[in-house]
């Protein structure tokens, strides 16, 4: 493959023709399958990482298959784990969603590859399975969860970016005398009416700190708990103030994207990996674009609730481990991170030590790496403190976000899909 | 059925059993083992899988637990409901509308033929590439029905997304979906009722409302038996085009107990799921058998 270093940052479909070619002209090499979701940024991400690692890598042909993502794609990861059917390599998220794959028994343990070393501490803590086993290197950058917000819509305003909920639903209220959406939601895709919830988690933490620890031992009641009753209702109290866009039950995702580029709405809950999305469809707008995280009930305690990245795995199936771990040693790698960087633009921190960010991130990246250098002013989301997240946490926020059930009613409901969740993972304290 | 039964009842009285008279037993082998090994050993199998919580990767037998919890859990409980809307809703829904169209399309009407076609061809389109297109079309904001409602000024509903009125607007589109086959069946129907019934009834001087009340719906009671239960049971289990066009949302308020299986199925949940299935045979059986029972009563 004579491919320059300029090429590296074509598009996919460049690295895709590329990558055929060089399974047509080589013969003696070892095959590795890697399977990832099917979203643009991770296509675009594995095709680039596939063609610069076959540069240096001769007799390693690193062959991309893609699936289905969210619930859909976790049921063909479960399954394809199952039935011994999983390709080599499998890109998929890290945290609770990774305990529900009985990591131990079905992923080969990475903790003693010297590469390991360079992978940052608290990520391994979320690709572990609490019993010395490390089983992945993270795939993309890390993210924060909070609100996308257009900053034209705020200097035309005049408005501050909220420290408080308060504040934040007074911002909201000047934005509705006007054309602009205050919030956007996007419930036509599923997923994204969680982001209120789980990214309000840095403020659950404030008020109850032990929170995770006391969630997953099954002691607390969420009907009965203040502060995730408050996360529950972050939704409600902008569904109840008409604060959504018109369309919000039926809008997608990249609707949701659309608007806020346009200035059509002015906030979006949402995590930073949507920078990259913004990046590719609308480049002349993102400056435009900035960052917050869900505010809490004090100015003082306002922090970000931060995602680790997904994360690469290697299957007990594979035929070619050893080969496997040495495209696993590339990804975990400087070179690793460049490639990604060039793809798809920088769109968080990595939690890879030799890596940096370029100088210039876009602008609602610089917003979030603000959060991330004070460490009081960040946490993780729950589901990287507990295994456990229940399945239905999307219908039940849909719902209580358009109306059909309160906060109070949805916590009870949530309460029982997590309690099955408990269950199913055989937890203790949950019967 | 009767007919069946009562000859082999005499034929059994008049003479002793005798294999020899039959195939080779053997012959039965190859149907055997298929039918047991892809039918008979799953049933059983999943029977006993939906007694326990299972992971795929291993299984704690709990007794009944997962029954109790499919109707204890109010989302669960809500597909059931719905089902049953959806399943009577489009049943009833493709009877009277097909009955209509069969009555047009067997009278002298110009272009029957062609309208016949159309009417069927719905039946030929992909139920999911059906669920897309009208997910389209039903769009509250920049959809064509509602754009068209506008033109007469009228404020189109939310039809897949607002919680009272998704699960009406899915069954629909069923209607339209299975309509045609529908109308054809009772098209056969109708085409097997002799014309001197209706001569007979136009010399008496009955109406045509009379003609069609009292010769057309009691004549044609076989065909629309079998369009009721064939579309009953296609409704009570229906799931493909639930799931093109809302995934049993807004939240839950139009899950059917097809969707709420695999949405468990979908959350690992292997156990709950599997038993899931075994309340929609049972339903199904229950609610079909005694309605078929009962269509069919009178056809002797």
């Amino acid at each position: 493959m004579k491919t320059t270093k300029s090429l590296r940052t074509l598009s996919a479909a460049l690295a895709v023709a590329a990558s055929s070619a060089a399974v047509g002209s080589s013969h003696d090499s070892v095959e590795v399958t890697l399977l990832t979701d099917n979203s643009p940024n991770s296509v675009a991400v594995f095709n680039a990482l596939e063609a610069a690692f076959e540069q240096t890598h001769d007799n390693i042909d690193i062959n991309v298959e893609t699936r289905a993502g969210g619930t859909e794609g976790d049921n063909i990861v479960r399954t394809r784990l199952a039935t011994g059917t999983m390709p080599d390599l499998f890109f998929y998220n890290s945290g609770s969603l990774l305990q529900a794959l009985n990591p131990s028994r079905t992923l080969i343990d990475l903790s003693d590859e010297p590469f390991m070393e360079r992978v940052s501490p608290s990520f391994q803590s979320v690709v572990s399975d609490g019993k010395g086993g490390v089983y992945g290197v993270p795939g993309e950058a890390g993210m924060g969860g909070g609100i996308l917000y257009n900053r034209k819509v705020y200097e035309e305003l005049g408005l501050e970016i909220p420290r408080t909920w308060e504040e934040f639903m007074a911002n909201n209220e000047a934005i509705s005398e006007t054309d602009v959406a205050p919030v956007l939601g996007s419930f036509g895709a599923t997923w994204t009416s969680q982001i209120f919830f789980l990214a309000d988690f840095y403020n659950v933490l404030q008020q109850d700190p032990d929170f995770a620890e006391e969630f997953t031992a099954g002691n607390i009641e969420m009907s009965e708990n203040d502060a995730i009753l408050k996360s529950f209702g972050r939704i409600q109290d902008v569904y109840e103030a008409g604060y959504f866009n018109e369309d919000f039950a039926s809008a997608t995702y990249e609707d949701a994207l659309r608007m806020l580029a346009m200035g059509e709405g002015a906030h979006y809950p949402m995590l930073t990996f949507a920078v990259t999305a913004l990046l590719e469809s609308y480049p002349d707008a993102v400056e435009d674009l900035g960052f917050f995280s869900v505010p809490g009930d004090s100015a003082d305690a306002n922090g970000l609730t931060v995602w680790m990245p997904g994360s690469i795995y290697l299957s007990q199936s594979s035929e070619e481990p050893e080969a496997a771990k040495v495209f696993l040693d590339f990804v975990a790698s400087q070179e690793g991170c460049e490639v990604i960087v060039d793809t798809i633009g920088a769109s968080g921190p990595f939690l890879i030590e030799t890596c940096g960010l370029p100088d210039d991130v876009p602008q609602p990246v610089s917003d979030m790496l603000v959060y991330l250098q004070d460490s009081s002013r960040n946490a993780p989301a729950l589901e990287f403190l507990s295994p456990l997240k229940g399945p239905s946490l999307e219908q039940i926020l849909i719902e209580i976000g358009s109306g059909i059930r309160d906060a109070e009613s949805g916590a009870e409901l949530y309460q029982r899909d997590v309690r099955r969740q408990a269950r199913q993972l055989g937890l203790d304290g949950w019967n | 059925m009767t007919l069946f039964g009562r000859r082999t009842a005499l034929a059994n009285q008049s003479r002793p059993l005798n294999l020899q008279s039959y195939y080779p037993l053997w012959f039965y082998v190859p149907a055997g083992v298929i039918y047991g090994l892809m039918f008979l050993l799953p049933t059983f199998a999943s029977l006993y899988f939906s007694l326990t919580r299972w992971t795929l990767f291993n299984q704690e037998f709990i007794g009944f637990e997962n029954f109790v919890e499919f109707f204890n859990e109010p989302f669960l409980l809500k597909g059931l409901v719905n089902t049953f809307i959806f399943g009577f809703s489009t049943s009833a829904g493709k009877v009277i509308v097909g009955m209509g169209l069969a009555v047009l399309l067997t009278s002298n009407i110009y272009m029957r033929g062609l309208l016949r076609s159309v009417v069927f061809f719905p039946v030929l389109v992909s139920t999911i590439g059906i669920g897309i297109t009208f997910n389209v079309l039903m769009d509250p904001q920049d959809g064509v029905i509602n754009a068209a409602l506008a033109i007469v000024g009228i404020d189109g509903p939310h039809w897949l997304t607002s919680p009272k009125m998704a699960i009406y607007s899915v069954a629909l589109v069923e209607i339209w979906r299975g309509v045609g086959l529908a109308t054809l069946i009772l098209i056969a129907g109708l085409m097997a009722i002799p014309d001197d019934f209706y001569e007979a009834a136009r010399l008496d001087g009955a109406s045509a409302w009379h003609q069609f009340w009292r010769i057309t719906v009691p004549l044609s009671r076989p065909a629309i038996a079998t369009v009721l239960t064939l579309s009953l049971i296609d409704g009570l289990r229906t799931f493909d085009l639930v799931w093109a066009m809302t995934r049993g949302g807004p939240g839950f308020s139009s899950d059917v107990l097809a969707s709420v299986i695999y949405k468990q199925y979908q959350a690992g949940f292997y156990g709950l799921s599997t038993a899931g299935n075994v309340i929609l045979f049972m339903v199904i059986a229950l609610v079909a058998l005694p309605i078929v029972a009962f269509l069919n009563r009178e056809e002797r």
